[in-house]
């Protein structure tokens, strides 16, 4: 009672933890702190989205018609190119005359966007100042770029890792369910009892090797032979994440598919027998049928084993956070970002804000698998009385 | 020629013998009783005739067991095929988790039939022939679960009976119902009689009285005595006998 008590409210002071900090991401502008873009007062441009902005600066958009402005081209103004416009002398020493400089130049040029930090901000300042939004829900799931330190303006945008999720876990599955289910027809209707009281253990080892060891062989052995099989550039690609972590997912499927195949009552299958029915068409009319629930909730559990792990995948998939095209490219997963990116973000910014909100998407994909497993074996239960 | 005949069967279960030197002949078109008190042997018996006993590890069966004159126990006998020819009824009823239907239409997807319209009417002809029909002519596309434990068992006697099998072992098929669902499948057990030969393993002193024509008893793996079902009852022949059936013990 007392312990169940205190791990459900621990596991509850978890969740809300994540939601509270993830959440905070969307208070946030995803401009960076103390800095200011400035316009001219005539340009009809009021908002500009980060990637807007992102682009801007990579000089990617070069007119203002193309983020809903007027026909005329983009002057991209840094600070540092001040001295392009302005002697020492004008500026000052101790830059004390660059705030009226800075607003006198985004006075005197149309088509200007200046970045610079907001200590410069002249206080009669005759240009401008675009309002940083906020981080927007749109902004973080539809985004294609996945940039948090991007200057000036970090780019949020998480479907690259969701897909990349995805693929991989995907690609796990459709790797492991196949061999997971031969190996469970094998031990639960063919092999025999002494055979299966040594492979069980064995594949239930499996499941206690540490994920870094998984990690250590993905890179040594699958890697290389992915490389040198598909003539790619560089063999650390979702394949190679997709092949660890089905054998990672592999005792998890056996393991309760397997339970579930010995569970088929032995008189349904001498019912079947009895109807001249041979073996493989028992196992195949009968006995899946029957554990068909155990056996898609092995499947979910293990792509849920799957989608949370970091470490292997971390190792092998390249880490490359652009959107996949195929599963040969580089791939970057949600854990794995996570991981990587933490101890780099400063705690409580806009990057550390988003690492949870990314770990709140995590958390709600795993939950939803949860619950389907929970609804199938409910319906199971259901479906028998 | 008879129907079914073994002769001087041993079986052992390891280092156990489950039947000692067993000989019946049955004939066609008959009901015979195997009775007995429990591991006299009996269910291991019936289980000879389709080779039921064949999945359980480390038996070993001796002499002859022959259907029709055919050693079914020969090398190259094909035990799908002569399962085919065997259907059975077992002691729980065990439809599988399908449709009604498909309860009864398994035997014969499962022998390689494909015509729809031979198997829709195959799998009335058997449901009608267990009177079944019209408590499920409306919900054949449901779930076997739903019906009750006397209704499945008779399901499981249609699905039995859809592949057209000459004979039918049952396995103690009333032990899990109630006495109406009971008179049920007696009742059909004697209507069936024309068309198969059925043996049928009982606990039931009575129910080996009412259906059957001959009865076998059966003690320690030994058969005691066998013999027309009115004469085993009134008149035993062997002292273990008349202990049985008049309830001194088992």
């Amino acid at each position: 009672m007392l312990s169940s008590t205190v791990t459900s409210l621990t596991v509850l002071l978890i969740v809300v933890f994540l939601f509270k900090e993830g959440v905070g991401v969307f208070d946030k502008t995803a401009m960076e702190e103390g800095f200011v873009i400035a316009i001219n007062k005539n340009n009809p441009v009021d908002k500009l989205s980060s990637e807007q902005i992102k682009n801007i600066y990579d000089q990617k958009i070069i007119s203002w018609e193309e983020v809903g402005g007027k026909k005329d081209s983009i002057f991209l103004f840094r600070v540092d190119d001040i001295s392009n416009f302005y002697t020492d002398e004008q500026i000052g020493e101790n830059f004390e005359m660059l705030p009226y400089r800075l607003s006198s130049l985004v006075d005197s040029f149309p088509g200007v966007i200046a970045f610079f930090p907001e200590k410069y901000l002249d206080k009669n300042f005759k240009g401008k100042k675009l309002e940083a939004d906020k981080v927007t829900l749109a902004e973080f799931f539809g985004g294609e770029e996945w940039f948090p330190t991007a200057h000036p303006s970090a780019q949020l945008g998480v479907k690259p890792l969701i897909l990349g999720t995805l693929w991989v876990s995907l690609g796990a599955i459709l790797l492991a369910l196949p061999l997971a289910l031969a190996a469970a027809i094998y031990m639960s209707e063919i092999a025999k009892e002494r055979v299966r009281r040594i492979m069980k253990p064995l594949i239930e080892l499996l499941a206690g090797i540490p994920s870094v060891v998984y990690g250590f062989f993905g890179l040594v052995v699958i890697v290389p032979l992915i490389q040198s099989t598909f003539g790619v550039a560089v063999g650390e690609t979702g394949l190679a994440g997709s092949i660890i972590l089905g054998i990672m997912a592999l005792p998890t499927i056996i393991t309760i598919s397997e339970d579930a195949m010995r569970n088929t009552p032995r008189a349904m299958k001498e019912a079947s027998l009895a109807l001249g029915a041979s073996k493989w068409q028992t196992i195949y009319r009968v006995v899946i049928p029957h554990s068909i629930s155990g056996i898609s909730a092995g499947a979910i559990l293990g792509i849920g084993r799957a989608i949370g792990e970091t470490m292997a995948v971390l190792m092998v998939t390249g880490n490359a956070a652009v959107i996949p095209h195929g599963i040969l490219e580089p791939m970057r997963t949600i854990p794995a970002t996570i991981a990587a990116e933490l101890g780099e973000a400063p705690n409580g910014g806009l990057h550390y804000k988003a690492l949870f909100a990314l770990g709140c998407v995590l958390f709600i994909i795993t939950l939803f698998l949860n619950l389907t497993v929970e609804f199938i074996s409910n319906r199971k239960k259901a479906h028998k009385h | 020629m008879f129907k079914l005949e073994s002769k001087n069967v041993d079986v052992f279960y390891g280092s156990s013998q489950a039947l000692k030197n067993v000989n019946i002949e049955i004939q066609n078109n008959t009901v015979t009783a195997l009775i007995g008190p429990s591991g006299c042997g009996k269910s291991t018996y019936l289980r000879l005739f389709n080779r039921m006993n064949d999945l359980i590890d480390g038996i070993k069966i001796d002499g002859q067991v022959l259907i029709d004159g055919q050693d079914i126990y020969a090398k190259g006998v094909n035990v799908d095929i002569l399962r085919k020819r065997v259907g059975m009824v077992f002691q729980k009823p065990n439809p599988f988790p399908k449709t009604i239907f498909e309860n009864v239409a398994y035997g014969l997807r499962v022998n390689g039939v494909k015509d729809e319209n031979f198997i829709r009417e195959r799998v009335e002809t058997s449901i009608k022939q267990v009177v079944l029909w019209d408590e499920v002519k409306d919900k054949m596309k449901r779930s076997a679960f739903e019906l009750s434990g006397g209704q499945q068992q008779r399901l499981c006697i249609a699905r039995a009976m859809a592949i057209e099998p000459s004979i039918i072992l049952m396995d103690e098929p009333t032990s899990a119902l109630d006495p109406i669902s009971t008179s049920k499948i007696e009742e059909l057990i004697h209507e069936l009689k024309s068309k198969f030969t059925i043996v049928i393993v009982t606990h039931n002193m009575q129910q080996a009285a009412r259906v059957s024509d001959k009865t076998a008893f059966f003690y320690l793996g030994e058969l005691v005595e066998y013999g027309e079902t009115k004469q085993i009852f009134t008149n035993p022949k062997q002292e273990k006998t008349q202990n049985y059936i008049t309830g001194r013990f088992g």
